[in-house]
């Protein structure tokens, strides 16, 4: 397990066959339909879902915001996995890890997101515990941090 | 919605990947102001080794030292912590809303 990398897991038990999961995070007409952290619409996709391809994702926020994140895919395996590179447009040496993971189920799909940030090469050697554990403990001391 | 420095946080995440150095960050919520032999005792480190860890630190913005005649008392500073927080709370809130409507999508296409 890679938990104790900075990163945001989601954990969804989904009453839907893998196929159908699989075909809504990679086909551009259906990813139009969810992605987006809000009610805004979604603008435009690329998805050219292969190794090295890349993905490209306009959406709008309901404050009228635009985003653009950007990536290339590092894993493609139709309806079990699918890894990709979020990048950022102003650090292009640094970028972060998205991973979808879809294990079947009798009448569904369990879905395991991990959204991790990549620091270097060097630090993600060293995690092998609880990056979390201090974080849980921090709010306190943080007090104010909402 | 990436609003923030990049290579700050960066400085933070790679700061933070340490044990013995979130261990430092630990005794420090707990006990401000320790010395750095009071900091690599119980880690039985030697004080170059020590020395090293919180320079990380510092460089990442997450403690401060300040120097009393011949000790050096070491004190948190959480700026940087909690910006690494608001990056993973944003994603947070970026990917359960997508996931969501993700789900809704294909559970409804699945009974029509």
């Amino acid at each position: 397990m890679t938990k104790s990398l900075p990163s945001v897991t989601i954990v969804r038990k989904i009453k839907a066959p893998p196929a159908k999961v699989w075909a809504a995070i990679t086909q551009p007409e259906l990813m139009m339909q969810w992605w987006g952290p809000d009610a805004g619409p979604t603008l435009s996709v690329v998805a050219d879902v292969r190794p090295g391809g890349r993905f490209s994702v306009v959406f709008r926020l309901v404050n009228g915001e635009e985003h653009n994140p950007t990536g290339i895919y590092q894993e493609v395996v139709p309806e079990k996995t699918l890894v990709f590179t979020w990048d950022f447009p102003e650090a292009p040496e640094r970028e972060s890890l998205v991973t979808f993971r879809l294990e079947p189920f009798d009448g569904g799909t369990d879905l395991t997101l991990t959204h991790e940030h990549l620091p270097d090469e060097g630090a993600r050697k060293s995690h092998e515990e609880g990056w979390r554990g201090l974080l849980d403990k921090l709010p306190v001391f943080l007090g104010d941090c909402e | 919605m990436v609003k923030y420095q990049a290579s700050d946080i960066d400085r933070t995440f790679s700061a933070l990947a340490d044990p013995t150095r979130r261990h430092v960050l630990l005794r420090l919520k707990d006990e401000p102001g320790l010395s750095v032999s009071e900091l690599a005792r119980p880690l039985s480190l030697k004080l170059p080794g020590m020395m090293k860890h919180l320079d990380v630190l510092s460089d990442a913005g997450l403690i401060t030292r300040a120097k009393t005649g011949r000790t050096v008392s070491v004190n948190l500073s959480v700026g940087p912590m909690r910006e690494a927080m608001e990056w993973l709370k944003r994603y947070e809130r970026f990917w359960t809303v997508s996931i969501d409507r993700l789900v809704a999508l294909v559970e409804e296409d699945g009974e029509r």
